[in-house]
């Protein structure tokens, strides 16, 4: 609770200074702000805390928030100038940043459905002016509406399935749902079963999982950079925690219900996520396809629900965020160098910015799953982790995937070194040389000695 | 004395970092990590007692809550091919000296990297620590070729590298399954051998590791990618390829395919032979029609490897212990033959073997050491190669004398065109070309002197080596055997 606290008050201070003008005082308030709320995280491990039955602070809770605040913190880094030509006003963004990240950390510790829908729309509302930021970028505003169409559609799917499921159990609480199927399996409600497919529609919308995933490439791409890479890391590690908490808490006993529906849309996830990203010319918006192919990794933890799932997820997503966010910091600054996010601006990078094509490396590395980056481990967790129930057709399916993700990922390493192009020193400000060697060090930490993180839930 | 395999596998990575930072004298850096390396391996075979044990291990928990440990340790398979890997490595840095690369300190620490990789590979007793390896090889090779290799680098070298690593995620498809079998969870490469599969599981194993095997070897038809990677990699990463690196699913072969599914081996074994010797046949009859040098040496490299894998399918001692030498034998002479391609190259600018002629009259030194070089290529009696193609032969001969005829037609079918382009570079008349060629000097010279030392040397006396083999090769053969008649 003391977390969700410390991100509001951040948020209306952060409010306030931009009130009084005081720029500069912005970024050292919130960065205050998230460290506490990280100090918060760490000082309430393994309480176990329920707050009147809406919120669980459990050690899943306390890891996705940490995760999430942690990438949230790193985004914030790169915000440098990031706005300042947009607006005069950066305070808002600060705000609006801050107050879904107070959403999100409702999202992964809810133990009531009502509280899940709360923090879903405190942080959706938020991601819809964030998308359309640039009031003056025709691709800004077409993103934010058509965000907030979808978003809206896909909410009206969730609340109309949680309705259908308190018709049939008498209870938003995931608990009391979990005892209503164990008890009552063989004679289910009929309602329950459309309120969970409904319900499994709308959590698929907000995390891009096809065949809900058509909105993701566009937002992605009309959202201003920085934005993107928060929704596609932190939100959707956030959609994760949210999805998992539901269907593993609540309707595990259902479990051989849902598994079909969840392997196509795993599969097709997969399968158009990857193919769609191979022939894109764009870097960011092959980075939003690939968004859409890990989201299918990620599903993986749901097929298989054993004691792991939870961790895995939590690897993952740490995996993927860590390595996103590199990829994001390096194309902001090549996008300003350059003008352009196409792969050919990245021809030749590495002659003069060695540095800098080494952790976009590592990045991709990860992304593309190669051992010693943290990116193998967690999909090694994930087929593992499919694998105790032998779907080893799926595995292999994945693995045709995976091979498939190398040729896109490893497109942009191909151009920084193997290419020739023009010799530009990009510029770096240290606040970016900060977040991309920890994030590189994390990245290759975590690929070498994962053991830190493999038993925290 | 324990800790020598920890600093054997280490002490590259170092040497890449050092490399890497130290500027101009990347190579010197480079050649001094390689050449400490050699001396402590030559220390770890000289302390090596050829019994059928495993030496040197060193077992520490690595990521405990997974099951894998950092479990490596030498035995006498093992020690051929780390001693392959340490004799070659100072050579291969030694013969990029002539070379001015763009940024070459990071062409040396890659290959240094490789080198950490390839011992780790070769010496892995835990499956996870070994595909590990598998892949932290790949992946320098991978760069050394597109960074620094010919025209055509960038869509070869992704075609090679996707190959590659396909195989080996079915590796790992098949690593997981092994370990979900395991009722002690973990990695161990003892663990596996235990285990009890029936022969149809087996089967699925075998393939899922063949298939990472033959991509890396490579045998006939997974062989595509590997020709035109040769021709467009730069000398140094074709002769890692082809030196070290195909050994890699060699060794992966011996040590994690034959013990731990036998009975796969039983069914489908045959067919593994079958297209070894296919290959060979095919592999001999295109590199006749090559035109261009390197490729012909890469294609006759294919048919050299079929006999070897041809010998281990066969499964006795003989093709074994032939596999063995002729992995040490092959190693040192491909690299001897991508050397004197690439000292050719360098100064003519060409491999074409119709436009080349008559340098011998030019470099009498360099067609003298690179005619002992073929003649261990095609495994002439006192050369390193003819005591392993012999003892190949005799092992599928011992299996099938069918076989062993049409396998032994590599030896017949190299000679006349391995004698053929040797005669055509060297030999004949000298055109306008190469008139000024001039002859090996300084770097070239020692690279060539020592790689033909080897050569005799191995030829004229290799018992020490075969002894330091022999033990456990026929442990292994036992282990597959009382295997085999547990499952039946």
């Amino acid at each position: 609770m003391n977390i969700i606290i410390t991100i509001t008050v951040t948020a209306l201070v952060v409010l306030y200074a931009g009130l009084f003008k005081a720029k500069k005082a912005l970024l050292p308030i919130t960065l205050l702000g998230l460290l506490t709320a990280l100090g918060f995280v760490a000082a309430s491990w393994n309480t176990d805390q329920v707050y009147y039955g809406m919120m669980q602070m459990d050690n899943f809770a306390l890891a996705f928030s940490g995760i999430t605040i942690l990438g949230t913190l790193f985004i914030f880094l790169l915000t440098q100038d990031y706005f300042a030509k947009d607006s005069e006003n950066i305070a808002e963004y600060f705000t609006l940043i801050l107050f879904s990240l107070a959403g999100i950390v409702i999202m992964v510790s809810y133990k009531n459905m009502s509280m899940l829908f709360i923090g879903l729309e405190i942080m959706s509302v938020c991601l819809y002016i964030l998308a359309g930021i640039r009031k003056g970028d025709f691709g800004s505003n077409e993103a934010s509406l058509k965000y907030f169409l979808m978003g809206a559609f896909s909410t009206g799917f969730l609340l109309f399935g949680i309705t259908l499921i308190y018709g049939a159990t008498g209870s938003f609480d995931l608990d009391i749902i979990n005892q209503y199927l164990i008890g009552n399996y063989q004679q289910l409600s009929p309602l329950f079963y459309p309120g969970l497919i409904l319900m499994m529609i709308g959590l698929s919308f907000k995390i891009g999982a096809v065949p809900f995933h058509f909105w993701v490439p566009d937002v992605y791409e009309g959202s201003p950079t920085l934005i993107m890479s928060y929704m596609s890391t932190v939100v959707k590690t956030a959609g994760f925690a949210a999805f998992l908490r539901l269907f593993s808490d609540a309707f595990a006993p259902l479990h051989d219900f849902w598994l079909p529906p969840l392997m196509v849309i795993v599969c097709l996830t997969l399968l158009i996520g990857n193919v769609t990203a191979l022939f894109q010319k764009n870097f960011k918006r092959m980075l939003a396809y690939s968004s859409v192919s890990h989201a299918g990794y990620l599903l993986f933890s749901l097929i298989a629900l054993t004691a792991n799932s939870a961790n895995n997820v939590l690897v993952y997503a740490a995996a993927y965020t860590f390595a996103s966010i590199i990829a994001f910091g390096v194309l902001i600054m090549v996008k300003r160098t350059t003008g352009s996010d196409h792969f050919d601006s990245f021809n030749g990078l590495a002659r003069k910015n060695p540095f800098i094509a080494f952790v976009l490396t590592v990045a991709m590395l990860s992304l593309a799953g190669i051992p010693l980056t943290a990116g193998f481990i967690g999909k090694y967790l994930m087929f593992l982790n499919v694998m105790q129930e032998y779907q080893v057709l799926l595995v292999a399916f994945a693995i045709l995937n995976a091979l498939v993700g190398f040729y896109y990922y490893f497109k942009v390493i191909v151009a920084m070194y193997f290419k020739e192009g023009k010799e530009i020193e990009l510029e770096t400000p240290p606040q970016y040389k900060v977040v991309l060697v920890l994030s590189a060090v994390i990245t290759l930490f975590l690929g070498i000695y994962p053991a830190v993180i493999l038993n925290l839930i | 004395m324990e800790q020598l395999l920890l600093l054997l596998i280490f002490l590259p990575l170092v040497g890449a970092v050092v490399t890497t930072f130290s500027g101009n004298a990347a190579k010197h850096v480079a050649l001094c990590s390689s050449i400490v390396s050699l001396v402590l391996t030559l220390t770890l075979v000289g302390s090596f007692s050829p019994d059928a044990s495993t030496q040197f291990v060193v077992n520490y928990p690595w990521i405990q809550d997974l099951g894998i440990s950092f479990h490596a340790g030498i035995d006498g398979i093992s020690v051929i091919t780390v001693l392959l890997t340490n004799v070659l490595i100072p050579l291969i840095i030694l013969a990029g000296y002539r070379h001015e690369y763009k940024s070459g300190n990071a062409l040396f620490a890659l290959i240094l990297f490789m080198q950490s990789g390839l011992l780790i590979v070769f010496t892995a007793l835990d499956a996870f620590l070994f595909y590990i390896g598998w892949e932290a090889a790949l992946i320098p090779i991978y760069f050394i070729c597109a960074i620094w290799g010919g025209k055509d680098r960038i869509k070869v070298n992704m075609k090679f590298f996707v190959y590659t690593i396909a195989g080996s995620l079915f590796m790992l498809l098949g690593i997981i399954y092994l370990y979900l079998q395991n009722p002690a969870n973990n990695f161990d490469i003892q663990a596996f051998y235990n285990l009890s599969l029936d022969s149809t599981q087996q089967s699925w194993v075998f393939w899922a590791f063949f298939i990472a095997f033959a991509i890396k070897m490579p045998i006939f038809p997974f062989h595509t990618w590997q020709p035109s990677t040769y021709t467009e990699a730069p000398a140094v990463g074709t002769m890692l390829l082809s030196g070290i690196m195909l050994k890699m699913g060699i060794y992966g072969v011996i040590r994690w395919l034959l013990p731990i599914a036998p009975a796969g081996l039983q069914e489908w074994g045959h067919t593994a032979i079958i297209l070894s010797v296919i290959g060979i046949v095919y592999a001999s009859v295109i590199a006749f029609t090559q035109k261009d040098a390197k490729r012909l040496v890469a294609y006759s490299s294919i048919a050299h490897v079929g006999l070897i894998s041809a010998g281990i399918f066969a499964l006795n001692t003989q093709g074994l212990q032939g596999a063995m030498i002729q992995m040490l034998s092959h190693g040192i002479n491909v690299v001897g033959l991508f050397f004197v391609l690439d000292i050719i190259s360098s100064r003519l600018k060409t491999n074409r073997i119709a436009e080349l002629g008559g340098i011998a009259k030019q470099a009498p030194l360099l067609a003298i050491t690179s005619l002992i070089i073929v003649l261990g290529t095609v495994a002439l009696p006192g050369t390193n190669g003819f005591i392993g193609e012999f003892l190949l032969l005799m092992g599928v001969y011992q299996y099938n004398i069918w076989l062993a005829v049409f396998a032994g037609l590599t030896i017949i079918f190299g000679a006349v065109y391995m004698f053929r382009m040797y005669q055509s570079i060297m030999l004949g008349k000298t055109n306008d070309l190469t008139i000024g060629f001039t002859d090996i000097v300084g770097s070239e010279k020692i690279v060539l002197y020592i790689i033909c030392a080897l050569i005799v040397a191995l030829g004229v006396y290799p018992k020490p080596l075969l002894q330091l083999s022999e033990a456990s090769v026929q442990h292994l053969i036992e282990q597959v055997t009382q295997k085999l008649t547990s499952v039946n």
